[in-house]
């Protein structure tokens, strides 16, 4: 599968090598999330778990009707209820489906040092090749979203893959076909934005003013998009990061200090090198030998009365 | 459901009220969604709690519950007040005009006709007045204050907002804002679709709710019109299924009755079912029940049913009570009169009210026959599972068998949707294990009774052994077979009388209920499925989806009773000229000569509109019931009676507290609570993730919704020093439960008469079998009570304590 | 000349292995380190049997490192200890780089280049060893938060390239400064490299503050 995908990568984590550029004329796909229509009922998590084999621990009731608990390397989609109460003081149960939003510049692709176990497909996906992944943690820091969760048992980092096995073939991701309420759309990104275009002018005609897309320009937009009623704040939604973007911290990590620091590392090296051919090693003479045993000797004859 | 799921988009106003249709039925939700988004709908939920549909509403509003027709009266009391009804359908097409009774009256909560010792009533004033040829008297002009219309008026002027507020703990500006919405579909072209389910079903007073409902939609005249009706959203597959095959004890298929046992002979039970119309000229459809009824004892009994023998009448049982309903039949079985109990497809302990009580039923009996595809709570009763099910084996001497059954997706059939679709399908997999399909078991019970009858006589034989069984596969018929016999074939050549040559030759299949005959020359073994099974073959298979006018009307996918008729009552969707109220949305329009239209009429098809026809032709005067007559056992107008368990009193008749013709066990009362040892109200209700108690056997569900909770509002765990997350004990007078609280923001204290009413959600679901963590049960805590008229118990509505506390010891 | 009789003990065995055991871990470290740290480098890890293996060994060899430089830091903190005349060595450094080492003051044990060495090690391996618990994903992965991780990760990043450095000089350092690697393998110095590089300490050695350094060339 991801051999026949190989040329169809446009970004491929630790390769210093320009990737394929053939395939230019491809479509940029993506999901659009309508929180807005979104009634919390699981099936995407359900179906996620049906088609990727996901089967993680039967857990416990933590408070919420958030379940499992948390994302984990069996749990690539949640629903997260957040119960909130607006200015009119009206309740609002957001309820949102969290998992990788398949970021334009994804901060895991940047940060991971295992070449080729983070890809980007020419159509915007954003997948983990599992068999190349070392399990060192990085995308985890380099994620602005907080998505990727490594397995205690393979050592492992596991996301969404947005189902690019059904995608590659001409389905739409698993989630996408089990949602009951149609709160999860797939297509051309493109036709994503149009359509929420017509959401949001009929969420504000509700009395949403603030209804807006969720298409983060500081990671170069995502391939996974949310409509919220409450667009001006989206951590309103169980945490969604008003402004992500990859931590400078992993910008500069992942970004200038690596050839700073390798072109550093030769310079000492060839700085010794050269040392050497020009000054040429610091040798003991046979007059320093002289005076080092003289110097012994004499003490010797000091202490002899 | 009057209309069908697909047609809930053309609403203008969805109202949710008794039901949470996103969390029970998400896959229909879509349709609603849909309303929204291409019809601009506004959805309006009304529940106790904040619920997933209310996270999609417009407008949320609460209520204490069982309250419903108190909001609801309020609503029709505010669409009277308002003159916000649609007028031309109220006059045209309910009974508003017709006159009632003078001996018909209303009391401190009282009817007219209440016998104090037997809690019954004595319906016989509760009719209209009648001219010398025996049709309703009726006053157009709504000027005698005796027209439904006007007592209607009279009865709902008590429930004034304040009152409504003061009742249901809704404030006024929510009730209020509901009903301007609601009052904004009187407007001909406009409908509201009324979408609920077990949440106004499950009371002392459940059919009184719907009813309530049903009255406000023909008020607003949005019966039989697109994106109108009334939509029970049905909770198991085939429960529609089950009531269409008349599976309730006091029924037979079809919605006819079994007799009574006064009834002693086919004439005497006749006779109370000539459904004589009740104004000139009305079609009156029951008319025809002595045909469903002659048909269907000759499907039962073939040839031994005849003319002679009153058509084997007297093999079917007779009732001795109003019905043998579940509460009742663990009465008997505590009580030492029900000694054997097949449970199929059942799972009482989980299912049915105060869960000590059927735990000890169970245990008295003498044999338990359990027939389920899943390992049932049930089945395992007798076994110790500590506090979840703390069993003493020894002590119990129940002998039970467990026979593991397919389930649907490992036999062909059909199921029967919320919509009326007889929805055919295939088998898809071979049951696991020694699984064997209820058809199977059935047939090897009755062929092993009938012969022990054959051996050894009997008290009563005859039915057994009359019972015609011609199937090619006696032992396992074949569903197809089965569904050719519930459809119907004719017997002999039927003969049309208009043109006196053979319409129907002997042996074919029906197609429809029309042709038959109550001479005994049709069988059909439920006369409402005729037509699903003809020699066009099955119909029920059909899986064409074409839409013709994209209105939510398919007429060739799947088939639905009656007749293929997908809204109910469609008529009513055109004004008495035949014009659509609604030009943008016609169902059904008369061109002149016919009733055209994308569903099929519910009426002649050749009724001219100037014949003055009703277009309920079910009732015998041919409109909408305003007024019930006696249909309903606790009045003609719905009254707002407090839950059996209540915080509060009555203060409509502080002397009527509760649903005065409801059934209530002595065991059962004493083990009602009261306010003061249990403060709280509390609500049963399922979730999304769960489909009843099935869904814990399966391993994803069991993941998306572990463990046992209940749902506080954030006030009310303060109080109680609960803490999220944290171990709660939550009992009434029948039990308790030990389980997580879920303290949320989305209940909060209702003011009701002054005082602050805290509500306790209780999901079900949880058990002690299954892969999902062991739990309680919900209805450990709930009262055995049911509504007067189906004795559906009383879920919804109840009292209970709720502590702070620790883990339960071995759980 | 014939070869000296007599030869200063530089390097107990005690210290030997201990230093060899940080070189080796350090080396391996440095290996798996760069491995993960430059994709250029990601070939590296084969050296350990591939990704996975390098990520896992990792952090195990820090932490034998850790134990192992806190021998040698028992063993050599005091003879680090800066004095004054390791500013007035500084101030030649020219002449030191030059092998003039006639401009250079007299020194004692270690010069200010080793003590610098030892004092960066003493620094960056703890700097190391704890920011590398923190990105320790297998077993520390969730006992911080992820911003905190991301510190850590470029803290660790950071060290390690400071760590290489020095340790490029300490390497250089060793070859460029003939016998000095033979101090490190055999353990000893003659008496001449003591005069030429280390002329205080032969004297103090030859004053009999420590006569049991002497000993027969093998």
């Amino acid at each position: 599968m991801f051999d026949l995908q190989s040329q169809d990568y446009v970004r491929r984590s630790a390769s210093t090598m320009t990737p394929p550029m053939a395939r230019s004329h491809e479509e940029q796909v993506a999901k659009l999330i309508d929180v807005s229509r979104c009634i919390g009922c699981k099936a995407c998590q359900a179906a996620c778990m049906e088609w990727n084999d996901l089967r993680p621990e039967i857990g416990h009731f933590e408070g919420s009707y958030q379940n499992p608990d948390d994302l984990g390397p069996s749990v690539w989609t949640l629903m997260k209820f957040a119960e909130y109460e607006n200015e009119q003081g009206n309740l609002e149960w957001l309820i949102r489906k969290d998992g990788c939003m398949h970021c334009e510049d994804p901060g895991c692709l940047k940060a991971c040092p295992s070449p080729g176990a983070i890809v980007q497909y020419a159509n915007g996906i954003v997948d983990f090749i599992s068999d190349k992944c070392i399990g060192c943690g990085y995308c985890v820091k380099g994620c602005p979203f907080d998505i990727p969760r490594i397995s205690k048992q393979d050592h492992k980092s596991y996301k969404c893959t947005l189902c690019s096995d059904r995608v590659s073939v001409g389905l739409e991701p698993a989630c996408v076909k089990a949602c009951p309420t149609g709160a999860i759309m797939f297509g051309s990104k493109a036709d994503m934005k149009q359509w929420a275009g017509e959401r949001i002018e009929d969420l504000k005609s509700r009395g949403f003013e603030n209804a807006g897309l969720y298409d983060p320009a500081a990671v170069g937009g995502t391939h996974v998009m949310y409509v919220l009623h409450h667009a001006d704040k989206p951590s309103l939604y169980s945490g969604l990061p008003d402004k992500p973007e990859i931590s400078p911290v992993v910008r500069g990590w992942k970004g200038i200090i690596k050839p700073l620091a390798l072109i550093g590392i030769a310079l000492a090296a060839l700085g010794g090198f050269f040392h050497w051919i020009t000054e040429g090693p610091n040798e003991v003479t046979d007059e320093d030998e002289a005076e080092g045993e003289r110097v012994l000797r004499e003490s010797e004859t000091e202490k002899t009365p | 459901m009057t209309n069908t799921w697909q047609d809930i988009k053309n609403a203008n106003v969805v109202i949710v009220m008794g039901g949470n249709a996103a969390e029970a039925h998400p896959c229909g939700f879509k349709w609603v969604i849909e309303a929204k988004i291409e019809n601009g709908a506004k959805l309006v939920v009304v529940d106790p709690r904040f619920t997933r549909t209310a996270s999609v509403a417009d407008y949320y509003a609460p209520i204490r519950p069982g309250t419903d027709i108190a909001f609801l009266s309020g609503v029709m009391h505010y669409l009277l007040e308002k003159d916000a009804i649609q007028h031309e359908y109220v006059r045209a097409y309910t009974n508003a005009s017709l006159i009632v009774k003078d001996g018909f009256g209303f009391q401190d909560g009282l009817f007219s006709g209440y016998n104090e010792e037997t809690h019954a009533y004595d319906k016989s004033s509760w009719d209209y007045e009648l001219d010398e040829q025996g049709f309703a008297m009726s006053d157009d002009t709504w000027q005698n204050p005796r027209c439904v219309i006007n007592l209607l008026k009279q009865h709902v002027s008590r429930y004034t907002p304040e009152m409504v507020s003061r009742i249901c703990g809704t404030p006024q500006d929510k009730f209020l804002h509901v009903c301007e919405l609601i009052a904004s579909t009187a407007a001909p072209d406009k409908a509201m679709t009324s979408l609920f389910a077990l949440g106004w079903t499950q009371h002392s007073v459940g059919a009184q709710n719907i009813r309530s409902m049903a009255m406000v939609q023909l008020l607003l005249g949005n019966i039989g019109v697109a994106g109108g009706g009334m939509n029970a959203l049905r909770g198991h597959s085939n429960i529609q299924g089950l009531t269409d095959v008349g599976l309730l004890s006091n029924q037979m298929p079809g919605y006819m009755n079994l007799p009574l046992d006064k009834e002693i002979d086919l004439d005497t039970y006749m006779k109370t079912k000539l459904f004589k119309p009740l104004r000139p000229g009305q079609t009156s459809y029951w008319q025809n029940y002595r045909k469903f009824f002659v048909s269907f004892q000759k499907s039962m009994f073939g040839d031994a049913a005849t003319q002679d023998n009153n058509w084997a009448f007297d093999w079917l049982p007779k009732l001795d009570v109003p019905l043998y309903d579940i509460i009742r039949a663990f009465e008997m079985m505590n009580n030492g009169q029900m000694t054997g109990y097949i449970c199929q497809g059942f799972n009482p302990l989980q299912a049915f009210p105060d869960r000590g009580k059927i735990r000890r039923g169970l245990s008295k009996l003498k044999f338990l026959v359990t027939m389920d595809p899943l390992d049932t709570e049930t089945s395992r009763f007798w076994q110790d599972f500590g506090p979840q099910n703390p069993a003493k084996s020894a002590e119990i001497q129940t002998e039970v068998f467990q026979l593991p059954v397919t389930c649907f997706a490992e036999e062909n059939g059909s199921l029967v949707n919320s919509a009326r679709w007889l929805q055919w399908h295939w088998k898809a997999a071979e049951g696991p294990g020694v699984a064997r399909s209820d058809i199977w078991i059935m047939s090897g019970i009755f062929h092993r009774l009938r012969e022990l009858y054959r051996k050894e006589g009997g008290a009563f034989p005859d039915p057994l052994l009359n019972v015609t069984w011609k199937y090619t596969d006696p032992v396992s018929p074949d569903p197809e077979e089965l569904a050719k016999e519930m459809n119907g074939r004719a017997l002999a050549d039927l003969v049309d009388p208009a043109t006196n040559t053979v319409a129907t030759k002997a042996g074919t299949l029906l197609d429809g209920f029309a042709q038959l005959r109550d001479d005994g020359t049709t069988a059909s073994g439920c006369w409402i499925f005729a037509g699903c099974f003809t020699e066009k073959g099955n119909q029920m298979a059909r899986r064409d989806a074409t839409d013709p006018r994209e209105q939510g009307i398919a007429p060739n996918w799947a088939w639905a009773w009656p007749a293929n008729r997908r809204i109910l009552y469609n008529r009513a969707s055109a004004d008495p000229d035949g014009k659509p109220w609604n030009p943008a949305k016609p169902v059904i329009t008369w061109n002149g000569t016919r009733w055209v239209g994308i569903d099929v009429p519910d009426y002649g098809p050749t009724v001219k509109p100037s014949d003055g026809v009703g277009p309920f032709i079910m009732n015998a005067e041919g409109m909408g019931r305003l007024f019930a007559r006696d249909l309903m056992a606790e009045g003609p107008f719905p009254e707002h009676y407090e839950p059996l368990e209540s915080p509060v009193e009555n203060v409509l008749h502080p002397k009527v507290q509760n649903n005065p013709a409801a059934r209530v066990f002595a065991d059962d009362r004493a083990a009602f609570g009261s306010p003061d040892k249990f403060p709280y109200v509390a609500t049963t209700y399922r979730l999304t993730e769960h489909f009843h108690y099935w869904t814990k056997h399966a391993l994803i569900n069991a993941i998306l919704q572990p463990e046992e909770f209940i749902e506080i509002g954030e006030v009310l765990a303060k109080e109680k020093g609960i803490e999220q997350g944290g171990w709660v004990k939550v009992s009434s007078k029948r039990g308790e439960v030990v389980c997580k609280a879920y303290v949320t923001k989305r209940i909060k204290p209702m003011m009701v008469d002054g005082k602050p009413t805290h509500v306790i959600g209780c999901p079900i679901h949880w058990g002690f079998t299954g892969q999902a963590r062991k739990g309680y049960g919900a209805n450990t805590l709930t009262p055995s009570v049911g509504d007067a008229n189906t004795q559906t118990p009383e879920f919804k509505a109840f009292l209970v304590n709720v502590e702070k506390t620790h883990a339960p010891v071995a759980a | 000349m014939s070869p000296a009789k007599t030869v200063i003990v530089r390097y107990n065995r005690v210290n030997r292995v201990n230093h060899w055991i940080t070189a080796i871990c350090f080396v391996l470290l440095v290996l798996s380190g760069l491995s993960m740290f430059h994709p250029l480098l990601f070939f590296l890890s084969g050296l350990f049997g591939g990704g996975q293996w390098a990520r896992a060994v990792h952090p195990w060899i820090g932490v034998v490192l850790l134990v192992s430089y806190l021998g040698l830091i028992v063993q050599f903190w005091r003879e680090n200890l800066v004095h004054k005349d390791d500013v007035e060595w500084m101030k030649q450094m020219r002449f030191v780089v030059a092998n003039d080492e006639a401009h250079v003051p007299p020194v004692g044990r270690n010069n200010a280049g080793q003590k610098f060495v030892f004092w960066s090690m003493t620094l960056l391996i703890p700097v190391l060893f704890f920011s590398g618990l923190l990105i320790w994903e297998v077993y520390f992965g969730e006992a911080t938060s992820i911003p905190v991780q991301r510190v850590a990760v470029l803290i660790h990043s950071l060290a390690a390239v400071a760590a290489i450095l020095v340790w490029v000089v300490h390497v250089y350092a060793a070859i460029w400064v003939r016998n000095s690697v033979r101090a490190m393998t055999q353990g000893y110095v003659t008496p001449g490299w003591a005069w030429r590089h280390h002329r205080k300490w032969l004297e103090e050695i030859a004053s009999g503050h420590d006569k049991a350094t002497l000993r027969k060339r093998p």
